[in-house]
């Protein structure tokens, strides 16, 4: 087995019993990323240097036996999660050459546990997209089929996992941004509860629905990259001040008797056949195991985008005016200020990231703000309770994490209400708030990977996480790789 | 016709906490620009606002004092526009539900209790600065105003002249200086007063097209500001003309009130909450607690200034308009100090010699003790009134103490009667003239013949016993 391959767990074994060292397995990963990298377009940087240094100083760390648990671990940051000293740009023209100068909470936490921050990885600009192709640094392909969208807005960190160009990356999602693209490319992507992980250093799109959470190769990978990087925070306001327990001892309890909620709202028409048929093969293999599903009703689940794409955008166009050419990130310069302002804008911007300003400038504005704004707040109210109501009768949800594989690059991108209903699945878990994670469920007759989405209480990740953990140990769909 | 004025305020006050309202940077005024700052007040991609608890505290409190309602459920709501000093593109500030309502404070106009109404309070950060001198075709912009806590006080349109308003914002700031939330120092700009302003004919009820003043940066310019717009305003009216509603800001260099750049075109400023905030929630306990921290008020002050001590109100009013000035006044009579002297001599001497320097009292070297030594020494005896101002200037001066200085200025009181015999035996020998007419009964002449025991005693003769003296041997002589 190549080393690259290895997963978290298998990684830090080999590293603990001295069979493997952390240089090495950063030289294999560095030497996977020039073999394959040309074909995916995964990373906005890389940091090769930086990276065998930290090896090198884990390795003495080892020798001289300072413990840190995950000492060598070679993990990707997707690049709208701040690190110092590393240019975080999001994508986006507008902060090609930022350079910031602290780390995110998350990322704080990696160093500090011996993790090797490899590079940044693609996303759609400042997180708006679903297949990563609107990147200002060109787009991200999907290792199963490169002709084909790796999802997004995470795609970049979703296909690295999926090509081994690193052993587990973080992500983002604000409306599915991690397990719709970890569904694209067969890999697992958990969102964690909103208030699990810190946002402090992720660069906001929409602060009320944010969170940063692991994409893996397998379960036990995401619990893993969970426990280090949950947890209060003092710099974030919104996260919560509630006990972290370790989400790997759940894993491997049996699932009997668990009760399955399956939304009928969510096995509609339009759907595509294959998926639909991976998904309710794995919801038979689940009821094998012992859970038992029982159809239950999110009733204001078709209001869940339209809801999204007010309050997201005007969070976003509250969040971007920052981006102002005054203080950091590109200026460009103009006759006077406005002229200035204007001019930064309509160079740094690309359009999705514009649409989305204008979109929510405008239902913030006095006149709309009562109809657009205030009711999609109402809206958002009304999802949580259907899921608070369900959650009274089941103990998770699942349902299938995308309508459809992923498509075709630039199948889409001319068509933004088509690009919208790509999270039509996992929006309405932003809006709740509720934990939600992808695993793979299957594959397509064109070998395409199919995501199984579980949802789960509030701040109930492990019931979630052991959930996906008995359907992946019971099936072998972890074990098939693309072909690069 | 009679125009009647109606006038509303609302006061900027920066509150006095050590760091900024949303992250750890310092507040204190006047470092170089850009010096306490850090990602989170620069508005870097990424950073999050954290509330400082000390500035909702700061706003509770003034809540309580000025009789509000403290809403249990508060929130913070962004207040966006573009602008250099305003790194994130917006302000956070409080919108639909702000810290504190319905709120009220008396003033005192022509001896005559009035409440004004407060509409509310709320918490928000200051914007940074922009500085336009010196860097050619650019602007400067310094940051480190930029999240510093500011609280907004917005009166209710109860206010009828230029006068009610300018004693509004007095009030306001004895209020905030006595409960410690501000330092209420307008030229600073620590306390700013907005003024909304419109005229209607008398007994009318309906309100008038109003204009917002800004930029009055002290008591008197508030008077000013708003006399010289309420009379801009009804001259206009009585031409036939019509008000427009704008922004204009007060001169004070050519005491005018001028339009601002039409910049107003009705700014939307796309309020909504802060999704990176959590909603303040105050519960009975906290308040109960900081309750107990609000020290005595100007008004309870006062009134227990005139019963405890049997001041008059206006020496009541002015003792206790400052907290220091008031715990100064009580210090001095806790001491043993009689209540009407020490009164007169702060409001006299103390009043007079700080206002020049202008010192306030708490950086005075005369402490309370000092003051009542010199009472005391008047009382016994030991220097005469007129000695005591001399005292009084070098306390003042030097902070020693009053027996000290009367010791080695030799400043005691001559009452040795035979010693200030000798003295008027010598005047009255080398003024012969005078006390022929002293004795033809010219009475008045007595004054010359004290005023001349004084001056070759330098003035440390004991009046008393000069008067009786002269009375004796100028009647005895006649």
């Amino acid at each position: 087995m190549e080393l690259y391959s290895l997963s978290i767990e298998e990684a830090l074994t080999a590293i603990d019993k001295g069979e493997i060292s952390p240089v090495e397995l950063t030289e294999a990963i560095f030497k996977r990323i020039e073999a394959v990298e040309d074909k995916i377009h995964s990373f906005v940087t890389l940091d090769k240097e930086n990276s065998l240094i930290q090896a090198r100083r884990t390795e003495d760390n080892i020798r001289r036996n300072i413990k840190q648990p995950f000492a060598g671990l070679p993990v990707a940051i997707k690049d709208n999660i701040c690190t110092e000293g590393v240019r975080t740009t999001c994508s986006s023209k507008m902060l090609e050459n930022f350079i910031p100068p602290y780390d995110s909470t998350v990322v704080k936490k990696l160093k500090e546990q011996g993790c090797i921050l490899i590079g940044k990885t693609n996303l759609d600009e400042f997180a708006m997209g679903s297949s990563t192709e609107n990147s200002s640094f060109g787009a991200t392909r999907n290792p199963w089929d490169v002709a084909r969208v790796p999802g997004g807005s995470s795609g970049g960190s979703a296909a690295a996992v999926a090509a081994d160009m690193c052993i587990a990356a973080l992500g983002s999602d604000t409306g599915g941004s991690i397990r719709q693209p970890a569904a694209f490319c067969g890999v697992v992507g958990l969102k964690p509860t909103y208030g699990r992980v810190s946002r402090y250093g992720l660069v906001a799109f929409a602060s009320s629905l944010d969170q940063i959470g692991p994409i893996t190769k397998n379960v036990k990978d995401s619990a893993i990259l969970l426990n280090i990087i949950s947890g209060y925070d003092l710099c974030d306001s919104t996260s919560a001040d509630l006990a972290v327990p370790d989400f790997t001892s759940a894993l491997g309890q049996d699932i009997k008797g668990m009760k399955l909620g399956v939304p009928k709202e969510y096995f509609i028409e339009g759907i595509d056949k294959e998926v639909a048929k991976s998904v309710n093969a794995a919801i038979n293999k689940l009821e094998s195991l012992g859970a038992i599903p029982v159809e239950i009703s999110l009733p204001h689940t078709g209001y869940a985008v339209a809801t999204y794409y007010i309050l997201a955008t005007s969070e976003a166009s509250s969040n971007l005016a920052r981006y102002d050419g005054v203080k950091y990130g590109l200026r460009v310069e103009g006759g006077d200020l406005i002229d200035m302002y204007m001019k930064t804008r309509e160079a740094g911007f690309g359009a999705e990231v514009k649409r989305r300003i204008i979109l929510g400038t405008y239902t913030l504005s006095s006149g709309y703000y009562d109809a657009y704004y205030k009711k999609a707040q109402q809206v958002r109210t009304l999802v949580k309770q259907d899921f608070e109501k369900a959650f009274e009768k089941v103990d998770v949800i699942v349902t299938p994490t995308t309508p459809s594989p992923a498509f075709k690059a630039g199948e889409k991108t001319d068509d933004p209400l088509q690009m919208y209903l790509a999270d039509i699945f996992t929006i309405s878990v932003n809006l709740a708030g509720v934990p939600g994670i992808s695993v793979p469920c299957g594959f397509t007759l064109q070998n395409l990977p199919v995501g199984l989405q579980i949802i789960g209480k509030y701040f109930d990740e492990e019931t979630l996480l052991k959930t996906a953990y008995a359907y992946e140990q019971a099936t072998d769909w972890r074990k098939r790789k693309p072909k690069l | 016709m009679q125009y009647e004025a109606v006038i509303g305020l609302e006061i900027h006050a920066q509150l006095l906490t050590e760091s900024k309202m949303f992250c750890g940077c310092s507040t204190k005024f006047g470092s170089e620009p850009n010096t306490q700052t850090c990602p989170v007040c620069i508005g870097m991609p990424g950073v999050l606002p954290v509330a400082n608890k000390k500035a909702i505290e700061c706003v509770i409190k003034t809540g309580l004092a000025v009789n509000c309602k403290i809403a249990p459920f508060s929130r913070f709501a962004r207040k966006n526009y573009f602008y250099p000093d305003l790194p994130k593109g917006y302000q956070i500030s409080q919108y639909e539900f702000p810290i504190c309502e319905q709120g009220l404070v008396e003033i005192i106009i022509n001896g005559s209790t009035k409440k004004i109404g407060l509409t509310r309070i709320h918490l928000e950060e200051d914007a940074g600065k922009n500085i336009h001198e010196g860097a050619g075709n650019y602007s400067f912009v310094d940051l480190n105003r930029a999240g510093t806590p500011l609280m907004e006080i917005v009166s209710e349109p109860d206010i009828r002249s230029p006068q009610e308003a300018a004693e509004f914002v007095k009030k306001l700031r004895a209020i905030v200086r006595y409960i410690g939330v501000c330092d209420g120092n307008m030229e600073q700009g620590s306390l700013r007063c907005d003024a909304n302003v419109s005229v209607r004919p008398a007994g009318r009820k309906e309100f008038g097209t109003k204009t917002e003043i800004k930029n009055m940066n002290s008591f008197k310019y508030v008077e000013k500001a708003l006399d010289h717009e309420i009379k801009r305003q009804i001259k206009i009216l009585n031409e036939g003309g019509r008000i427009i509603q704008e922004t204009r800001l007060w001169d004070s260099n050519r005491g005018i009130t001028e339009s601002m750049r039409s910049k107003e075109e009705a700014h939307d400023y796309r309020y909504f909450p802060d999704p990176d905030l959590v909603p303040v929630e105050v519960g009975g306990s906290w308040i109960d607690e900081l309750k107990k921290q609000i020290v005595e008020l100007p008004d309870s002050r006062r009134q227990r200034f005139v019963s405890q001590y049997g001041l008059p109100e206006y020496d009541a009013d002015l003792l206790t308009s400052e907290r220091a000035t008031a715990e100064w006044f009580e210090q001095a009579v806790k001491l043993g100090g009689d209540p009407k002297s020490v009164s007169n001599w702060m409001m006299g001497e103390l009043m007079r010699f700080l206002n020049e320097e202008n010192k306030l009292i708490e950086e005075c070297a005369l402490k309370p003790e000092h003051l009542v030594g010199l009472v005391t020494l008047i009382d016994k005896g030991v220097i005469s009134g007129k000695i005591a101002k001399t005292v009084f200037e070098e306390m003042y001066k030097t902070g020693e103490d009053a027996g000290r200085i009367v010791k080695e200025k030799g400043l005691v009181q001559v009452s040795d009667e035979s010693e200030i015999e000798k003295v008027l035996d010598e005047i009255l020998l080398k003024n012969p003239k005078e006390v022929e007419r002293c004795k033809a009964g010219e009475e008045k002449l007595l004054g010359f013949f004290a005023g001349q025991v004084m001056k070759a005693t330098k003035g440390k003769a004991n009046p008393k016993i000069v008067n009786e003296l002269l009375k004796k041997k100028l009647s005895g002589i006649s």
